[in-house]
């Protein structure tokens, strides 16, 4: 370290480390109730706030062309996609009493002790370690378009294959079912072979559907 | 700044995720929590970059990487997730459990016991399971026109 870094300490923050840390508790109380919370919308809404205030940490640490991404690739296509993913499993817009599986207390025991455990030695293993932030800035656009069409660009090409194949993926598992839906419906009792197998899926659909909701409705019912 | 500062921030996020995961039932819900693992680890790799002043920018580019990959991965994972509600009419986790074994032998295809043993709070059933059977045809139009 230089000998700037020698006045350095935990009881004389920077601006810098303020406004991080400031912005680091919003993020980390957003993300605690984007897991906590029982409104399915709002926790994707509450996912938009920390993952912005990450975008924001971002930017403080100088790395300015990945907080962008961070926001165009999270914030405006990720958050947008799990909302209608929830929109087309039709997900309850008001509270769902059961968001939350029946280990969530094991899952809470588990979490707090990884925590405990990985602070613990984060901070004892980076106590002494300052970063340096003067300077001219390490992640301006200019630096890492240069460094990634230099040095990464065979990575890069490769992931755009992955992102090919990850789309091709997808649009392949969504026409699936409906394509059979399809053929169940337009051509039920032409082939025995087919009318077997959709026969076989809608008696599979049939039960599935059986064992979770027929309990159900007959609460509903003596709800009523 | 202190390094601790953001690999602090990245561990409680971390965990903070690692409990979405393990105790979230909706299936998307739990996608939202590896988001936020996956961001942990981003934030993690551009402090350290940032602190090691890699010439390379290795950790910069990673993350890149990393955002990419999560952004495929959400995409499989939600046309995953709306294939399961589309053949089995719920995107509760806790519900799949047909390839499970029960320790007397038989296998977990038994739904009701299942689903006894997962029943929500008595008072209000759940609206995604309340209608029955997903109507596919618009369904997938809509996957279709968001892919």
């Amino acid at each position: 370290m230089n000998l700037a870094a020698q006045h350095h300490g935990f009881l004389s923050p920077t601006g810098v480390e303020i406004a991080f840390l400031l912005v680091g508790l919003v993020t980390l109380g957003a993300a605690v109730v984007t897991v906590t919370t029982k409104q399915l919308v709002h926790a994707a809404l509450w996912l938009v706030v920390a993952l912005g205030g990450l975008a924001v940490e971002y930017l403080l640490l100088s790395a300015e062309f990945i907080a962008w991404v961070q926001v165009l690739i999270y914030v405006g296509s990720v958050v947008v996609l799990l909302l209608f993913g929830l929109m087309l499993t039709r997900a309850p817009i008001g509270r769902s009493p059961d968001a939350d599986s029946g280990n969530r207390w094991v899952a809470l025991g588990v979490a707090l002790a990884a925590a405990a455990a990985l602070v613990w030695v984060v901070v004892d293993a980076f106590r002494t370690q300052w970063i340096d932030l003067d300077g001219p800035a390490q992640g301006s656009t200019d630096v890492t378009g240069a460094i990634l069409f230099r040095h990464w660009v065979l990575p890069f090409e490769a992931l755009s294959v992955l992102l090919l194949a990850a789309l091709v993926g997808a649009i392949v598992l969504s026409r699936k079912s409906d394509r059979e839906s399809g053929r169940t419906e337009q051509e039920s009792g032409k082939s025995d072979r087919e009318s077997g197998k959709t026969d076989r899926k809608s008696g599979d659909r049939t039960r599935a559907n059986h064992g979770t909701q027929a309990p159900q409705q007959a609460r509903k019912e003596g709800t009523r | 700044m202190h390094l601790a500062y953001p690999a602090v921030l990245a561990v409680l996020l971390f965990c903070v995720g690692l409990y979405g995961v393990l105790a979230r039932r909706n299936a998307i819900l739990v996608l939202m929590s590896v988001e936020l693992m996956l961001n942990a680890v981003n934030l993690n790799l551009v402090a350290f970059d940032v602190w090691l002043r890699d010439r390379l920018h290795s950790g910069q580019a990673l993350t890149l990487f990393t955002i990419a990959i999560a952004a495929a991965e959400i995409g499989i994972g939600l046309a995953i997730v709306l294939a399961v509600y589309r053949n089995r009419g719920t995107s509760a986790v806790d519900d799949l459990r047909d390839t499970a074994e029960r320790p007397d032998g038989g296998d977990g295809d038994d739904g009701t016991e299942g689903a006894a043993l997962d029943e929500p709070a008595p008072d209000e059933p759940a609206p995604n399971q309340a209608s029955p059977k997903p109507q596919s045809s618009p369904t997938s139009q809509k996957a279709e026109a968001t892919a």
